[in-house]
């Protein structure tokens, strides 16, 4: 395997590489999900999706957030706001591995310079409810990406199976691009006439968000809005199938959106040091429960290979 | 006789699980095969990250014929059981033969099995070997429903014989065996056919696969240690690591590095830990400065810069990784140098140890109070000891430890000595956890023992009082470990004290916590201040705690040779909740039973036992009231009034002194006499006055010899 392209000069060269070649590949390339996430998989076009029966292909780049990882921007490696790339394809393809090392090859990683390694490591998510097994890629002892064969989600065995890759595109960026430190990271190319680093556009971000996730965030406000978040779930699932006029519509994706708001609301308090190690499980145990209810109201869906009319 | 290769080539297996797939492998074909009826010379397996193989010789070309005979009904029987005979057999009438038989004549029927061939069978036991495989974790991929352990891309199953080989029939969903295979994932190309084992193992090697796992091992191990030895460094041993890393690589190609001068003052065994679990790194130490200075990293391909850039990959990682630890080093440190350990271990108050028990500190205050109360039991200072309670868990709340938590125990002896504590403390925050297995290495540093048994006492007090003990195979909380260590330090230490009363503080301060954690349902909230029941409540669960001790015994025990009899019979003794004192019973009796005297003195003791307890059943008294010499007749009788004389003098100040070998040696001694006097006189005399004297002759063996153990209990 030889004939690398290029190295790239910037982080944004390597997200519309991995953009390029996923589309080249048949993947519908998605946009970042409108809310805010811990991590790739809870985007609908991964959570969702990968339950039914119907075949998916998608590719797209999830700004994710985790309010405990903040450092003021200080780390070279941790940020509480990042990027990650997600491919999901259903069925799992039967030569997923090479067209992941493709992939690795088209954002500039020479095979024959490289030890790329799939390192056991078996996925689960607790407030999703689901599990895959698989490995973390390594490339010369450096975790780069994850690789799951999904087994169940939210409750419900994944059949078919999908094959899921999600690249931490910072550490990946920087490992190919040899950067130390993640905010000395050239965005756009550094030959361009306004060349910007990754701490030109987050630095200051990095710091507000995690004085404000840390110190500021009105624990009391959050606590309400996990509430609200959780009755309105449930709420919109118990809505009758027909609505007004007759028409069989499940509300699947409104409700996962505040099962989503629910998550990121648990993570907000996580980071303000307010829950308790008991009291912990006790949420991820109401956030995976409203994720497994929309489980069970997506399948029942179209898109999830069901069908509404019979559900009514 | 055919040769047999299978192949099931996969994607990624987790080198933890590749050990138990080939015996697995290895033994559900073979066993199936012989279960089929074909015999086999021998068989090997073997693994790489992306193969599981099996290689099988000399397999029998295919089963034998079995023939077998049933008898049917007798010719004269109605037709009804007759049919019900052919349709059981599946023959005809006219496949039947009649043979005459004394009651007249029979049908019966000759089956005839044919023999099936090889490909036939090994094609059947291997599919459903796939179908079946004990894999720990296993899954689906794409639209199949086979489990695998990760999706299986092909099969190789050849039979190989003098006229060449031939693909054995088979498809396992949509997978159809064939006789190709490929190399390695980056240093070869395309797949090629092999004919044999033998030419299978050759082209792997040639296309950058070293089949043999254990080669792996050893080309790494020498790899290693050859570099190591060129710069007058040494390898650590990790067998573990080792076995782990051959699992990764099919083409082992070993990389040694220098760890950045500025990670070098880190405790070797961070270094060891963070390069270990994180990277599976081997670590070099340098035998002149004691320090680990270098490592050893195990790619899985040589590359066109002969590893610079992986090397350089791998250390780069390896900073970030040393970063984190040093920043937690330095903190760590830091707050202990400012707050002592007890301020590092202030934060344990919100950990939660139990959610029935209440916090860690809770916990650890229960540990201070006990380890206070067992330090003069084993030559602790009390303050030493309960001061070392307090803190040798510090080190839980450290960001260290947080990050490895292996590395607990380890880490509070390094804090605490940068506190300034006594190296009696900072020894005790990684021994107080031993033993951890039954053949860990046992604390004899008095502060170390006390906190170590206070430890392990107070887990088992609490689990008990809130009712979680071990059943069957569960055992959760490891408390068999926690009891069977508590035994192996008081032991190993020779530390006399009583355990059931030991037991009853702990238990009844593991209850005031529960108190505190609003265990108890509202309507049986104990009252604490109720002395005489919380002890009584507390003496029951210590006499159920004191069995479990016992149980633990018996095993720890009967793993060094004493036999369950013994045991028993020294469990019978009173004071039988002092360990040692039991341990030297036991110890004791079951030397003297190896000599011939000690086995032949329990036949006479238990003789003159039987024939005692029976007459004193059937006379409804007991005859202890001292056999009197005057009424000895023959001279059998009067030697053994003698011997019992001097046996009883040195058996008395032996068992004030509990050298019970002397003691059970002195009742050794009685051997003879004993015997000679059954041999010569019968105890059922018709003088009754003799008859009660020898009862009470008899009484007095039983007396004597029951001192050490209750001899009793000793079968045979």
């Amino acid at each position: 395997m030889t004939g690398s392209p290029s190295t790239p000069k910037s982080f944004q060269e390597i997200l519309m590489r991995l953009q390029a070649y996923w589309a080249a590949q048949g993947c519908a390339v998605l946009q970042p999900y409108d809310m805010e996430v811990g991590a790739g998989t809870f985007h609908p076009g991964t959570t969702l999706r990968s339950l039914g029966s119907r075949p998916w292909a998608a590719a797209y780049v999830q700004p994710s957030r985790r309010p405990t990882d903040g450092r003021y921007g200080e780390n070279p490696n941790r940020l509480q706001h990042y990027y990650q790339y997600q491919v999901l394809i259903k069925p799992s393809p039967p030569d997923l591995q090479a067209l992941y090392l493709g992939s690795l090859q088209a954002i500039g990683i020479d095979m024959d310079l490289h030890d790329i390694r799939f390192v056991e490591d078996d996925w689960e998510s607790p407030t999703l409810g689901a599990w895959g097994l698989g490995w973390e890629v390594w490339c010369d002892g450096m975790e780069v990406s994850q690789f799951t064969y999904f087994q169940q989600v939210g409750g419900h065995d994944c059949k078919p199976v999908s094959g899921e890759l999600t690249y931490g595109l910072e550490r990946l960026a920087m490992y190919v691009l040899g950067i130390d430190h993640v905010m000395d990271m050239p965005f756009n190319d550094p030959q361009s006439p306004i060349s910007l680093t990754y701490g030109d556009i987050f630095r200051q971000t990095e710091q507000e968000y995690s004085r404000w996730n840390f110190d500021q965030a009105d624990t009391e406000m959050l606590f309400q809005h996990f509430r609200d978040a959780e009755t309105e779930c449930e709420r919109i699932l118990a809505a009758p199938v027909r609505d007004k006029a007759g028409r069989a519509i499940i509300m699947a994706h409104p409700a996962y959106d505040q099962c989503i708001k629910a998550s990121h609301l648990f993570n907000l308090l996580d980071a303000r040091g307010v829950i308790s190690v008991t009291e912990r499980q006790a949420y991820i145990g109401r956030v995976r429960a409203l994720a497994k209810k929309c489980a069970d109201a997506f399948v029942m869906t179209e898109a999830g290979g069901g069908n509404p009319a019979e559900a009514a | 006789m055919p040769d047999l290769l299978l192949e099931l080539f996969s994607e990624e297996i987790p080198a933890r699980m590749q050990g138990k797939a080939r015996e697995d492998l290895k033994s559900l074909v073979t066993n199936g095969l012989v279960e089929a009826g074909l015999t086999y010379a021998s068989a090997g397996a073997f693994s790489t990250p992306r193969r599981l193989v099996l290689s099988v010789e000399g397999l029998s070309g295919q089963s034998p014929t079995l023939k077998e005979e049933r008898k049917g009904p007798r010719s004269d029987a109605p037709e009804a059981a007759l049919e019900g005979f052919l349709r059981s057999t599946g023959l005809t009438r006219d496949q039947l033969e009649l043979r005459d038989e004394k009651k007249g004549q029979v049908w019966f029927a000759v089956i005839e099995k044919p023999g099936r061939a090889a490909p036939e069978i090994v094609a059947e036991v291997v599919e459903q070997v796939i179908r079946s495989f004990p894999w720990p974790k296993s899954m689906r991929w794409g639209s199949g429903s086979l489990r695998w352990v990760r999706p299986l891309h092909s099969i190789l199953c050849l039979l190989t014989d003098e006229s060449g080989a031939s693909v054995v029939p088979l498809t396992v969903e949509g997978i159809t065996a064939g006789n190709t295979t490929e190399g390695h994932r980056f240093m070869s190309k395309g797949r090629f056919p092999v004919s044999s084992f033998d030419d299978y193992r050759a082209k792997l090697l040639k296309a950058h696969v070293v089949l043999d796992s254990a080669e792996r091992e050893a080309r790494i191990w020498h790899d290693a240690t050859t570099a190591a030895f060129a710069q007058g460094l040494e390898v650590a041993e990790d067998k573990g690591l080792l076995a782990e890393v051959a699992g990764l690589v099919e083409w082992p190609v070993m990389l040694m590095g220098a760890i950045p001068e500025r990670f070098l003052d880190l405790p070797p065994e961070v270094l060891q830990t963070s390069m270990k679990e994180h990277q599976k790194f081997f670590s070099v130490k340098n035998p002149r400065t004691g320090r680990i200075e270098k490592f050893v990293t195990v790619a899985n391909r040589e590359t066109a810069d002969h590893g610079e850039t992986v090397l350089k990959g791998n250390l780069k990682v390896l900073s970030a990784r040393l970063s984190d630890a040093k920043f937690f080093w330095e903190n760590d440190l830091r707050t202990v140098k400012t707050v002592g350990m007890e301020g590092m271990a202030a934060g344990l108050a919100n950990v939660t140890f139990h959610n029935k028990l209440g916090s860690q500190a809770d916990r650890i205050a229960r540990i201070e109070a006990l380890a206070r109360e067992i330090a003069p039991l084993v030559g602790a200072a009390p303050d030493l000891a309960a001061e070392a309670a307090r803190v040798v868990k510090a080190d839980l709340q450290s960001a260290m430890v947080g990050e490895f938590p292996e590395l607990q125990g380890t880490m509070g002896g390094y804090y605490a000595r940068a506190a300034g504590l006594p190296d009696a403390i900072a020894a005790a925050c990684k021994a107080h956890y031993s033993p951890l297995g039954p053949s860990d290495e046992v604390p004899t540093e008095p502060v170390s023992v006390a906190v170590a048994l206070a430890d392990k006492i107070d887990t088992l007090a609490g689990f008990w009082a809130i009712d979680e003990k071990p059943t069957g195979s569960k055992d959760p909380f490891a408390l068999r470990r926690a009891a069977l260590g508590v035994t192996r330090l008081l032991l190993a230490n020779g530390s006399r004290l009583s355990l059931l009363q030991l037991l009853l503080d702990p238990i009844r301060r593991c209850r005031a916590s529960m108190v505190r954690a609003g265990s108890f349902p509202a309507a049986e909230i104990p009252d604490l201040s109720n002395d005489r029941v919380e002890k009584e409540c507390a003496l029951v669960l210590a006499g159920d705690l004191l069995a479990f001790f016992h149980d633990r015994l018996k095993v720890f025990l009967r793993d060094q040779g004493i036999r369950h009899d013994i045991i028993d019979a020294v469990l019978a003794m009173p004071g039988n909740d002092d360990l040692t004192l039991l341990v030297k019973r036991a110890e004791a009796l079951s030397a003297t039973l190896k000599t011939e005297d000690g086995a032949n003195l329990i036949q006479g003791f238990k003789r003159a036992n039987n024939i005692l307890t029976q007459a004193e059943e059937k006379d409804g008294v007991e005859y202890s009231f001292g056999a009197d010499p005057k009424f000895a007749e023959g001279p059998e009788e009067k030697v053994l009034f003698a011997a019992l004389d001097r046996a009883e003098a040195a058996i008395a100040p032996a068992m004030k002194a509990e050298d019970f070998p002397a003691a059970m040696t002195a009742m050794a001694a009685l051997r003879a006499p004993i015997d000679a006097f059954f041999t010569a006189v019968q105890i059922n005399s018709d003088n009754q006055v003799i008859r009660r004297n020898r009862l009470n002759l008899l009484h007095r063996i039983r007396a004597t010899c029951g001192q050490v153990a209750d001899l009793t209990k000793i079968e045979g």
